[in-house]
């Protein structure tokens, strides 16, 4: 899978969970969660849809890695590399 | 006869608009099914039965709007034979459906026998299909941006009923207590470590349930004030502040928390949110909650100073979790609780939350 794939995927989860997002208006430089405003409840049900689209399994001490839409990225890109 | 009427769903309703029969004439009910789907300012609701009994007759159409307490349809109690006025005596209750409107129906997947006919005799005719289907299709329609905006203002008007009524009935007093919260977060986190990303508990689940079962200790934090009278509640309905993407807010019920594992209340906390985002709350989850729970620590608040939702007589809030401790604060009705047990409540959240696998 293409990081491009996976970028529509993880936008495609995060506007079911925030459907008033704006994938254009995402800043690179800032943690998405705090731009889009997820509580605590909408990242968990983020993350489970990405589990269960891609199979990755991310343990909650790995949210710490999980700060830019970038990062998030990475992050995925590693995980689907390891699989 | 049993009358099913427009339920009160929360202190901030006048009025609700039918949206959708989910039984016909004929249908046997169960108490505590889902019957009706009705509109409220703040949400789509799914309105259970309180009673078992027959399907008599549906009385409002969908799309009308009417007042808390207006009969909405009759149920046969259980035994119970129909009243032979309308048609031959003994004929089973069923609605007269032309054969024309019957095929329309079909085609327009429209329920016939539940519709109220305009007919001679009350027989369901054609247009009174065709009525229903339009209004069906404008209920489940998309809402507009304009439509969005309309309701936003109309939840904004609820919320400021409710709010302004709190304010100006109940004497508030309000309480904060910081409580060390680093054994519950290492429990939580050993804890998920070991569930599947699915079933992954959230700290909120843990203050919902101390809530429930300190208030069990509480009776007078835990109940309605109701004409001049405090009645405490025989269990823990614990509402959860929840706030709406597209602006303000709603508090349905968790039921009997109480009694619930941990992982229950998770399951029904996660449940709640997702369907009052969804917009398909129940009746009897709107309109019950014993105490309410707000969690504001998401942005970063430290300490939070409530109001209560009448006529619940507390309110329990959290803030951030920061540096392994949170602040619980309370705002209690001054009518019903001093603060001197208010200070004992709150103390006993704060010891519950030192066990965390004990809740």
């Amino acid at each position: 899978m293409t990081r491009d794939q996976l970028r529509t995927i993880v936008l495609e989860e995060l506007r079911r969970i925030a459907p008033e997002t704006e994938p254009g208006a995402l800043r690179a430089d800032r943690p998405l969660r705090e731009q889009v405003d997820l509580d605590s409840m909408d990242w968990l049900n983020f993350l489970v849809a990405l589990h269960e689209r891609l199979g990755v399994e991310i343990p909650e001490a790995d949210y710490a890695k999980l700060g830019t839409l970038e990062q998030i990225l990475d992050y995925l890109v590693g995980k689907l590399g390891e699989a | 006869m049993i009358e099913f009427t427009m339920p009160s769903l929360g202190a901030d309703m006048e009025q609700g608009k039918l949206i959708e029969w989910k039984v016909k004439p004929g249908d046997a009910v169960r108490r505590g099914q889902v019957v009706a789907v009705i509109e409220t300012p703040k949400a789509a609701v799914e309105v259970e039965s309180w009673h078992d009994g027959t399907v008599h007759e549906l009385l409002a159409q969908p799309g009308e709007t009417l007042p808390v307490g207006a009969v909405l349809a009759r149920w046969l109690a259980p035994g119970e034979t129909p009243p032979a006025a309308a048609g031959a005596p003994g004929a089973p209750a069923r609605a007269r459906v032309s054969p024309a409107a019957r095929r329309r129906a079909a085609e327009l997947g429209v329920d016939a026998e539940a519709l109220a006919g305009t007919g001679p005799e009350g027989a369901v005719t054609v247009a009174d299909v065709e009525r229903a289907a339009a209004e069906k299709a404008a209920a489940v329609a998309p809402r507009a941006p304009a439509d969005a905006a309309a309701r936003a203002a109309e939840m904004r008007r609820a919320i400021a009923a409710a709010m302004s009524r709190s304010k100006r009935e109940i004497p508030h007093y309000y309480l904060s207590e910081p409580v060390p919260l680093a054994r519950a977060q290492a429990w939580l986190e050993a804890e998920n470590a070991r569930r599947p990303l699915s079933e992954r508990i959230l700290m909120a689940a843990l203050f919902i349930k101390a809530t429930a079962l300190a208030a069990r200790e509480y009776p007078e934090m835990n109940g309605h004030f109701v004409e001049g009278v405090f009645r405490p509640a025989e269990s823990a309905h614990v509402g959860v502040a929840i706030s709406l993407r597209q602006g303000g807010l709603v508090a349905p019920a968790i039921h009997d928390v109480q009694a619930k594992p941990l992982p229950e209340v998770m399951r029904a906390l996660a449940d709640l949110v997702r369907r009052a985002r969804a917009g398909t709350l129940r009746a009897s989850e709107m309109s019950d909650p014993t105490i309410t729970v707000t969690n504001l620590g998401e942005g970063g608040v430290e300490t939070v100073f409530g109001v209560i939702y009448p006529p619940q007589v507390a309110l329990v809030g959290f803030g951030a979790v920061r540096d392994g401790r949170v602040v619980a604060s309370l705002s209690g009705d001054h009518r019903v609780s001093d603060g001197h047990r208010g200070a004992l409540f709150l103390g006993t959240i704060a010891r519950l939350l030192q066990e965390p696998e004990k809740l």
